[in-house]
């Protein structure tokens, strides 16, 4: 048996290109119309009320007075709800929460609808919203991990990770000579995507079709299907455009299905967009940890183990746990690895899968960990990282697909001028007088693939339509995805036509875990070759073609023409045996996903290492990353400019998560009091500088036919602890909470 | 969001005789539409003064001094080329507030009425003693980071949030409103009141009065070759400060004839310090002087939060910002943006 799954995929002139997006002008215009821009007639306007306390019961609304307000027609609370076909405690899709939808009088966390309010006008259903006055019976509310126990969850599928342990721990801590026992603090974050969560819903007897934003649009027509007992092929979604994700749009949330249910109550069109202030709490979120992690190394600084506890928030009624400890799975070679995760039930939204869950906060903990280990050992923190370089994945032994991480060091080391710095901290100062600090951090994310599904149709004038329910989140996806279906039938841009954002279309899968562009792109390729493997069974039986009798040897397409595979002396042009063939459209499906046998042969992990330098006044505290270069091995590029774009994106998000995002819950009310962008920060250009990004070039012939393996998230992994890391640097004080601000270091 | 009256009248007479309990006047918007949204304020009339004509002029006076219309929007005021060369610090401040969006939107007199960012001040669930008097203060033990270090009460400890009042503050601008009973001048630094036992009083304008114009005086024009704008924040732009100072001297033959120093966002109002300026006064510039009168500065302070961190950065902001003031103002003004990470280039004074 071959030890590859296919040989790679030729490739045309597409694929490579940096090509700009094929929908960019179209969103720079304002021509594209995102979900929440549809008025379709007669539409009624939606707005929740959103409860203020984190932990009771609504004991009192005063439903009169609302009802009263000028244009409001409905006031559907829990005593009026009508009843929704499904259980909202049904995990009915892969990833899907516990959804609050009115069931009962109980608060569960701050944000949580208690009301929905529907009116002629947004303004009037705002102020029904506001007079519905809601009186509570109030419990304490925990929302600090200190605030409850901690707790075991068993690991039962999506949120509820397994953790691990490869090697005899205790003997590695014996064996130590060094070791370090460090905790590492996490706050929540919310997505934040630019666009809310929105939705127009709009009902045709028992079909329902739905404007919203998803990131994944048969899966989400499959889970709004199933509240409403309906089939699957009943909902209609469009999701042309998403301002953003970020993991907070895959599953159905409770807002969305109340806004749908209150559209088949009214019996005309609803519309429902979040507040931004909305977005803390029913929609997921990052949630906070703490981190114990403990290091022990030998004479040689070699890891004797890799000792990481990670205690996560979650709801009272769901669980999603961040899997932070697994992120010391499957990166450094230490003799033994432990990952676990705890959790604490507090009174909070559930949280979910937010950029790079997981690997962000475990990274941000990992590598910090690491840089205290190599001071204490005085090496250079790239020199004790390379000592503990894993040629095979930690633990298992099982190979890599490939892995260029060695060379993301030695590229990135070079580009930043890493050889230069001083080892102890607070060695530099620049020409201002700033203090300046360098640090690294390494970068691995996995590149899982999902399930999608394409079709491919070569019409007879030459051009050809492809389509997918595939999502373009705002990076660019279709623009990617369009290369990889051009190339799969040797057609130039120019001759494809693309649909895709609508859940008519083959299930596109899922846009996340980085894995769209491998999966979707897959089932695109694989239905242009479908429709280039039937042409060529075409060509091969007409014997006018210089391909006749070619048989079975295998086709692939280039320029307008097929040719077999690996003769290049064969080849017959598309048109001319289209028209011998009688000019009729040829259609072809494809697949992709990954079978678990392949899956199981090897590790497959994309890899970087990020350098960051920070400047900090040495007075004021004011941080700054002046400087950071990411050096990624992700394998097969598509679109370099939109690989390059995404990877820094990810690179932003790394200093967002170091330096400013943090939600703030008040201690006494549990409410969040920062849940607006005026108050919880994100990096605004003046923040991004000198920002870098190298992609250093990987053949991997097992992650899938085209060796994709996807940099959606990558870009965040490494960066949080490379910026942590060159504080320390910079001033010699170790913050081990992030954001990292001003009061941390004047705290010292 | 709750109906309200909209009124447009376009002379000051008729925005006054407008006036009714209840209502609000309306300039650029950029902070009372946002707290009618989120419901932290309710107006029931807003008065939109934008259109009202004569209020948009900058002028000098036959006495020196210079006239800012109430309407002349942050943007124009800070590129105007006149006020840069001669009040450097103001222009620096306001270009270190908001976005180019909002600096187009929003009106200086509408920059002096804004209201506190203390979140809950802006959370309408939160009791709060400036929306709704006696209901108490809920940022009192809670995890606001704007909290006051100076000048704050029991009853409430928010800050001002402005830059451009700092600056105002220490350049001893003046204040023109006019109400129904005729026109009066306001000191600045009678202008914003302290919490004390009625938070909800943030200005000494009375029901129904009107900001017309800024004065500064003549005097505010000698500190042009030594003044700056410290803004010091988590973010290096598009947030509020966590400390800043307004510092200006003029200095003559090695020695300080003349001082100013402000904090911003410590209090309920500008901080105007004239006791530390006192210290700097006869003074060669030095940077132990820095210290001793940024000590000076901030020997009142207290934390009334978890912040005794912020005192301590305050009293950092005030001497970095004098001993850039002292260095001389920029010769490329305002620099921006006003971050020490920015190189400064030559100085005026070099």
């Amino acid at each position: 048996m071959p030890d590859t799954l296919t040989s790679p995929a030729r490739f045309g002139s597409n694929a490579g290109q940096p090509l700009t997006r094929r929908d960019g002008i179209a969103k720079v215009t304002g021509v594209a119309n995102f979900a929440a821009d549809n008025s379709p007639a007669n539409l009624l306007h939606a707005f929740y009320v959103p409860a203020s306390i984190a932990r009771g019961r609504v004991t009192h609304l005063d439903v009169a007075a609302a009802e009263a307000h000028t244009g409001v027609t409905h006031v559907i609370t829990p005593q009026n709800r009508p009843p929704l076909q499904g259980d909202p405690s049904e995990k009915v899709t892969m990833f899907s929460f516990r959804i609050e939808v009115l069931q009962d009088d109980t608060v569960r966390y701050a944000g949580q609808p208690i009301a929905m309010v529907l009116a002629e006008t947004l303004e009037a259903a705002t102020e029904g919203a506001r007079l519905l006055n809601p009186q509570y019976e109030v419990e304490p509310a925990r929302t600090a991990l200190d605030q409850n126990e901690p707790i075991s969850v068993p690991p039962q599928g999506f949120g509820t990770p397994a953790g691990a342990e490869h090697g005899d721990v205790a003997a590695g801590h014996a064996a130590a000579v060094q070791s370090i026992d460090v905790t590492y603090k996490t706050p929540a974050q919310y997505h934040n995507a630019m666009e809310t969560h929105a939705v127009v819903a709009e009902w045709d007897g028992d079909k329902v079709t739905l404007d919203m934003p998803s990131q994944a649009l048969n899966m989400s027509c499959a889970g709004y299907a199933y509240f409403f007992g309906i089939p699957a092929e009943n909902v209609t979604l469009r999701s042309p455009y998403l301002g953003g994700g970020f993991g907070s749009k895959a599953f159905p949330t409770g807002p969305q299905v109340l806004a749908i249910l209150a559209a088949r109550l009214a019996g005309r069109p609803v519309k429902l967009m979040l507040t931004r202030q909305q977005m803390f709490g029913p929609v997921g979120h990052r949630g906070a940890t703490s981190q114990r992690l403990q290091l022990g190394v030998d004479v040689d600084a070699a890891l004797t183990v890799l000792d990481h506890e990670g205690l996560a928030e979650t709801s009272t009624f769901d669980d999603f746990i961040e899997p932070a400890a697994n992120a010391s799975q499957g990166l450094y070679a230490a003799g033994a690895l432990k990952s676990v995760h705890r959790a604490v039930r507090l009174d909070v939204g559930t949280p979910g899968p937010m950029r790079a869950p997981g690997e962000a906060s475990g990274s941000a903990a990992l590598e910090c960990a690491m840089d205290e280990m190599a001071e204490l050992a005085g090496l250079d923190p790239l020199e004790f990282r390379l000592r503990n370089y894993a040629d095979t994945e930690p633990g298992t032994g099982r190979p890599y697909s490939s892995k260029a991480l060695r060379e993301c060091y030695e590229q990135g080391a070079a580009r930043f001028g890493w050889a230069d710095r001083p080892l102890e901290p607070r060695q530099m100062l620049d020409k201002n007088g700033m203090l300046t600090g360098w640090g690294m951090g390494t970068a691995l994310f996995p590149c899982p693939m999902f399930a999608a599904d394409a079709r491919a149709t070569l019409r007879a004038d030459g051009t050809a339509l492809v389509e997918t329910s595939a999502v373009d989140m705002g990076q660019g996806a279709w623009t990617a995805l369009a290369q990889i279906a051009a190339d799969s039938l040797g057609l130039p841009m120019e001759k494809l036509e693309f649909h895709a954002g609508h859940s008519a279309l083959p299930d596109g899968g899922v846009a996340g875990g980085s894995g769209h562009t491998a999966t979707a792109g897959g089932a695109l390729h694989a239905a242009g070759s479908d429709v280039i493997r039937q042409l060529g069974e075409v060509a091969s039986n007409d014997p006018a073609s210089p391909l006749h009798g070619a048989g079975n040897a295998g086709f692939v397409a280039r320029n307008g023409r097929v040719y077999v595979e690996g003769d290049e002396s064969r080849s017959d042009e598309i048109a001319a045996i289209m028209a011998r063939a009688g000019s009729l459209d040829v259609v072809g499906n494809g697949s992709a996903s990954r079978p678990p046998e392949v899956a199981a042969k090897h590790a497959m992990n994309s890899h970087g290492a990020v350098f960051a330098e920070v400047k900090i006044d040495p007075d004021l505290y004011q941080i700054r990353v002046t400087r950071m270069v990411g050096a990624f091995a992700v394998g097969r590029i598509i679109n370099p400019r939109l690989t390059e774009s995404q990877l820094m994106g990810g690179m932003i998000w790394g200093t967002s998560f170091a330096l400013h995002e943090e939600a703030k819950h008040d201690p006494r009310t549990g409410r969040i009091m920062n849940a607006n962008l005026a108050g919880y920060h994100v990096p605004v250009n003046a923040d991004v500088t000198g920002l870098e990004v190298i992609t250093v070039h990987e053949d991997d012939p097992y992650v899938n036919a085209l060796g994709i393996k996807g940099v959606g998230e990558i870009g965040g992994v490494g960066s949080v602890g490379a910026i942590a890391n060159a504080i320390w640097h910079a001033t010699g004080t170790r913050v081990r909470r992030f954001p990292i601000r001003i009061e941390d270091l004047i705290r010292g | 969001m709750k109906t309200f009256d909209f009124a447009q009248p376009t002379t000051v007479d008729e925005a006054l005789a407008a006036w009714e309990p209840g209502s609000a006047w309306l300039g650029g918007g950029t902070n009372l539409v946002d707290l009618m949204k989120i419901g932290a304020m309710a107006p029931d009339k807003l008065i939109d003064i934008k259109r009202l004509t004569g209020l948009d002029q900058i002028e000098t006076l036959a006495d020196g001094s210079t006239r800012i219309g109430a309407m002349v929007s942050n943007a124009d005021l800070a590129n105007n080329p006149d006020i840069l060369r001669r009040f450097p610090m103001m222009a620096e401040a306001l270009l270190s507030g908001a976005s180019g969006q909002l600096r187009n939107a929003a009106t200086v007199s509408g920059n002096l009425m804004q209201r506190t960012r203390c979140a809950y001040f802006q959370d309408a669930n939160a009791a709060c003693n400036k929306r709704s008097p006696a209901q108490g203060c809920d940022a009192i033990g809670g995890v606001d980071d704007t909290a006051a270090i100076l000048g704050w009460s029991n009853q409430c400890i928010a800050t001002n949030p402005s830059d451009f009042c700092v600056s105002l503050a220490a350049l001893e601008a003046v204040i023109e409103v006019q109400g129904s009973s005729g026109k009066r001048d306001i000191a600045f630094a009678d202008f914003h009141l302290l919490p004390e036992d009625t938070p909800e009083r943030e200005t000494a304008l009375q029901a129904g009065e009107l900001i017309v114009a800024l004065r500064l005086p003549t005097e505010a024009g000698d500190f042009a070759g030594n003044s700056r704008y410290l803004k010091v924040r988590n973010r290096t732009s598009f947030a509020f400060a966590t400390s800043s100072a307004a510092a200006a001297m003029q200095i003559k033959d090695g020695t300080i004839t003349k001082a100013r120093l402000a904090l911003g966002a410590v209090a309920a109002k500008p901080w105007r310090l004239a006791k530390a300026e006192a210290l700097l006064i006869g003074q060669a510039p030095d940077p132990a002087l820095f210290a001793q009168a940024a000590e000076a500065a901030l020997a009142g302070a207290s934390s009334s939060n978890d912040n005794d961190w912020k005192i301590e950065l305050a009293r950092r902001t005030a001497t970095r910002a004098l001993a850039l003031a002292a260095a001389g103002t920029p010769a490329r003004m305002p620099a921006l943006p006003a971050s020490p990470f920015v190189d400064q280039g030559d100085s005026l004074n070099a």
